[in-house]
């Protein structure tokens, strides 16, 4: 049994470190919330240059072959700075669609663009609905000679904005099941019919409206099986949703160290505040939510990236990191006092990020559910 | 083939799951419903005793120790499995903890030749019940603070004092006590350590009734008790400091997370069976929700723990990593008894042996014990205050 990182791993965290302390300051993240595409093309270049892109991608792809759980070390990392932009979307969600699903020739063709940086794609699943589950899928898709047509709304698409692909989840028949029926289209954003609008949120990550209207789409473009796109979908998930609790992992570990800083520094009443027991209680209830969530998101990682059963794992991760990072950023705030609550500090981004986290990809109450049906409840 | 020797890895070697499965299938057999059942309606330390010979028996019982002090020279991993098996099963201890896990590893450090030979062999083979004479009416967190007195005279001291919340104190052979040898000195550093008869003249222990009317910990009075100077363990006025001693034996408190995934099995086996409204319990969205927060509360607890065995098996020392551990399991256990007393609703205050009780009256019983829990070993705000200190490095005033 090992807990711990291997010297590769922790090679690649330092590397990661040093690099997004340089590129990606407190500052750029703020601007970055306003900007409309949300991402820094010179950032996003050097990323490719670094090889982050293709991370986990075949070499015969231009990517490094690196494994999942070497990509979780990159995403703590991507949460600690904030890293706004598509890096999630496109090497996550897009990238391991494709290299489950995908053709020969489409992995050759995305992959390869993805791992330069030439690419930028996402996937959509979610609709106003707002459920990550089969039955909430209505957007169509209708055969038409050589073609599909696909019409719906599809609601909180990530960069959908910029993304020059989006990976479209639609209904293709009405399956015995709702899980049945279901498939991946590669659609170019720049389709006619398609109508996107960016939302406004909290953390400044660009979240999209998605309206298709008789958008075609060529039949070559589907990705996987006709009909059999959810267990794609079902196994993509579970990747991005460990991916996301080790950025919020990384998150939660900043707003320590910041915190603790911060207790260590502010005199108040003759005496810095981190002597007080109130402070140091906080804090050790911080730490101990942060190490929670280290070890049981890396326990995830570590059977997903072994290619082993963790559909339970994974959803305790999510259940127990969404409550654990939001403690956290909850003391934080309380441990700075009113500094905390400018826009000027960096604590909200922190706690922004959290928030925004807790939906995605199934919310504690979500998770929950699957490991009560885990257990046999 | 990767290069370096380390990588990231949730699983154990193959030895270790033989060894797992060695022991639960001794402990399936030995600790049966039956036993359980028995052990509830007795004083544990009684009844446990041939149990607790058939650990030393099997090699198990100080499986932690150097074997050249009769140990078993066990790996940090094994010592894990075996004490996640024996919590898992709701195994006693009670009769065994304090020699093994507590007083042994004192003796190993710091005894003579002349101590180890007479102390160290009945532990082992689980022969003598130790107790711990540490807390007293006024020095509980503040231990260092004792005024239990131990003046010299001639070949002896003499030791005058009372202790309190003493384990097994009304029925140990022996106590390991710190008293104040040097009244003068600042107080950490005016303690000795002691080995003391319990059947030396002098001594009045009795028991006291915790809330759930068991008689666990008592009191133990010392009166002018005389205790040859042999019986010192290490130097005089350095006791505080061999109390101290955290050998590398395994502290990751693995046991609590253990049971409580087994009281938890207990649970949703019972909200499966058991229907209220038209419905089973189990089907009850608001009984799910809870199960399902302890399950995976349960596993956050059980990796604090493994990460505190996986630190020592490098070679590495937890400091606050095992404060932690031990302030989670302990919440945990209180959340747990909390939660499992609200799932049987009013079946729940009902005791064991009454007619209607659920699941032989365990989860009303874990759950009044458990608020010692977060109380003995080191308060929970004990534990956090070294967190912050040790851990953290927030500064202490």
């Amino acid at each position: 049994m090992d807990l711990g990182f291997s010297e590769e791993q922790e090679m690649l965290r330092t590397t990661a470190r040093d690099f997004l302390t340089n590129e990606c300051p407190a500052d750029l993240v703020k601007q970055l919330a306003e900007d409309e595409k949300g991402y820094s093309p010179e950032m996003w270049k050097k990323m490719a240059e670094l090889g982050w892109m293709g991370l986990t991608f075949p070499e015969e792809y231009d990517g490094m072959g690196m494994t999942f759980l070497d990509l979780v070390v990159l995403l703590e990392e991507a949460g600690r700075a904030c890293l706004p932009g598509p890096y999630f979307s496109t090497v996550v969600l897009a990238g391991y669609t494709i290299m489950e699903a995908a053709s020969e020739e489409q992995k050759k063709e995305l992959l390869t663009k993805i791992a330069n940086g030439d690419l930028i794609v996402t996937l959509a699943i979610t609709e106003p609905s707002a459920r990550y589950e089969p039955d909430a899928i209505t957007v169509k898709a209708s055969p038409d000679k050589d073609d599909y047509v696909i019409n719906g709304t599809k609601l909180f698409v990530p960069d959908a904005n910029i993304a020059d692909y989006i990976i479209c989840v639609a209904r293709t028949t009405d399956g015995a099941s709702p899980e049945e029926g279901l498939t991946l289209f590669l659609v170019d954003a720049k389709s006619p019919g398609i109508t996107t609008t960016l939302l406004k949120t909290i953390a400044g990550d660009k979240q999209c409206e998605v309206i298709f209207e008789d958008v075609r789409v060529p039949k070559e473009n589907i990705i996987g099986e006709l009909d059999k796109g959810w267990p794609v979908v079902e196994k993509v998930l579970e990747k991005a949703t460990v991916g996301l609790c080790a950025q919020m992992v990384g998150g939660a570990q900043k707003a320590l160290d910041m915190s603790v800083d911060y207790a260590k520094e502010r005199v108040q009443f003759g005496r810095p505040i981190g002597s007080f027991q109130a402070i140091q209680h906080y804090c050790a209830n911080m730490v101990t939510d942060v190490d929670g969530s280290k070890y049981i998101t890396y326990e995830a990682a570590w059977k997903v990236s072994e290619g082993l059963p963790a559909t339970m794992e994974v959803s305790m991760a999510k259940a127990w990191v969404n409550e654990a990072y939001r403690r956290v950023t909850l003391l934080g705030h309380q441990i700075h006092g009113a500094i905390g609550f400018c826009e000027d500090h960096d604590m909200p981004l922190y706690f922004k990020r959290a928030k925004g986290s807790e939906p995605t990809f199934g919310d504690a109450d979500f998770h929950r559910e699957m490991v009560a049906k885990q257990l046999g409840l | 083939m990767e290069m370096n020797l380390f990588r990231m890895d949730f699983s154990f070697s193959p030895e270790e799951k033989n060894f797992r499965v060695q022991v639960r299938t001794f402990l399936d057999r030995e600790v049966s419903d039956e036993f359980l059942s028995d052990l509830e309606e007795q004083d544990e330390v009684d009844f446990s005793r041939e149990f607790t010979k058939e650990l030393a028996r099997k090699g198990w019982l100080a499986m932690a120790w150097p074997k050249e002090y009769g140990g078993g020279g066990a790996t940090m991993m094994e010592q894990l499995v075996f004490n996640e098996e024996m919590g898992y099963h709701h195994a006693p201890t009670g009769g065994h903890r304090q020699g093994i896990s507590l007083i042994g590893p004192c003796l190993i450090v710091h005894g003579t030749e002349e101590q180890k030979r007479k102390y160290l062999p009945p532990i082992t083979a689980g022969e003598v019940v130790w107790c711990q004479g540490f807390s007293e009416p006024n020095a509980g967190s503040d231990l260092a603070s004792l005024q239990c007195q131990a003046v010299e005279d001639g070949d002896d001291y003499a030791i005058t004092g009372q202790k309190v919340w003493t384990t097994n104190a009304h029925r140990a052979d022996w106590c390991h006590l710190l008293a104040r040898t040097d009244p003068e000195a600042p107080k950490h550093r005016g303690i000795s350590y002691f080995l003391v008869d319990m059947k030396s003249p002098g001594i009045t222990a009795r028991p006291l009734l915790n809330m759930l009317a068991s008689r666990d910990f008592g009191e133990a009075f010392f009166d002018e008790v005389r205790v040859p100077k042999e019986n010192i363990l290490g130097e005089k006025n350095r006791g505080w400091y061999v109390s101290q001693t955290t050998l590398n034996f395994e502290r990751s408190g693995i046991a609590w997370p253990a049971s409580a995934k087994r009281d938890l099995e207990l649970l949703i086996e019972y909200a499966k069976e058991t229907k209220r409204n038209g419905q089973s319990l189990a089907q009850d969205p608001i009984v799910r929700h809870k199960l399902t927060e302890m399950a995976v509360e349960i596993e956050v607890a059980r990796m604090i723990s493994y990460r505190v065995a996986w630190m020592q098996s490098k070679g590495q020392i937890p400091v606050y990593e095992a404060s932690m551990s031990e302030l989670f399991g302990s919440e945990l256990l209180k959340r747990l008894g909390d939660v499992g007393m609200q799932i049987l609703g009013l079946y729940g205050p009902l005791e064991h042996g009454s007619r209607w009780a659920p699941l032989r009256g365990r989860v009303v019983r874990d759950c009044q014990f458990s608020l010692g829990l977060t109380i003995a070993r080191g308060t929970s705000e004990i534990q956090k205050n070294i967190i912050a200190w040790r851990g953290l490095e927030l500064p202490r005033v």
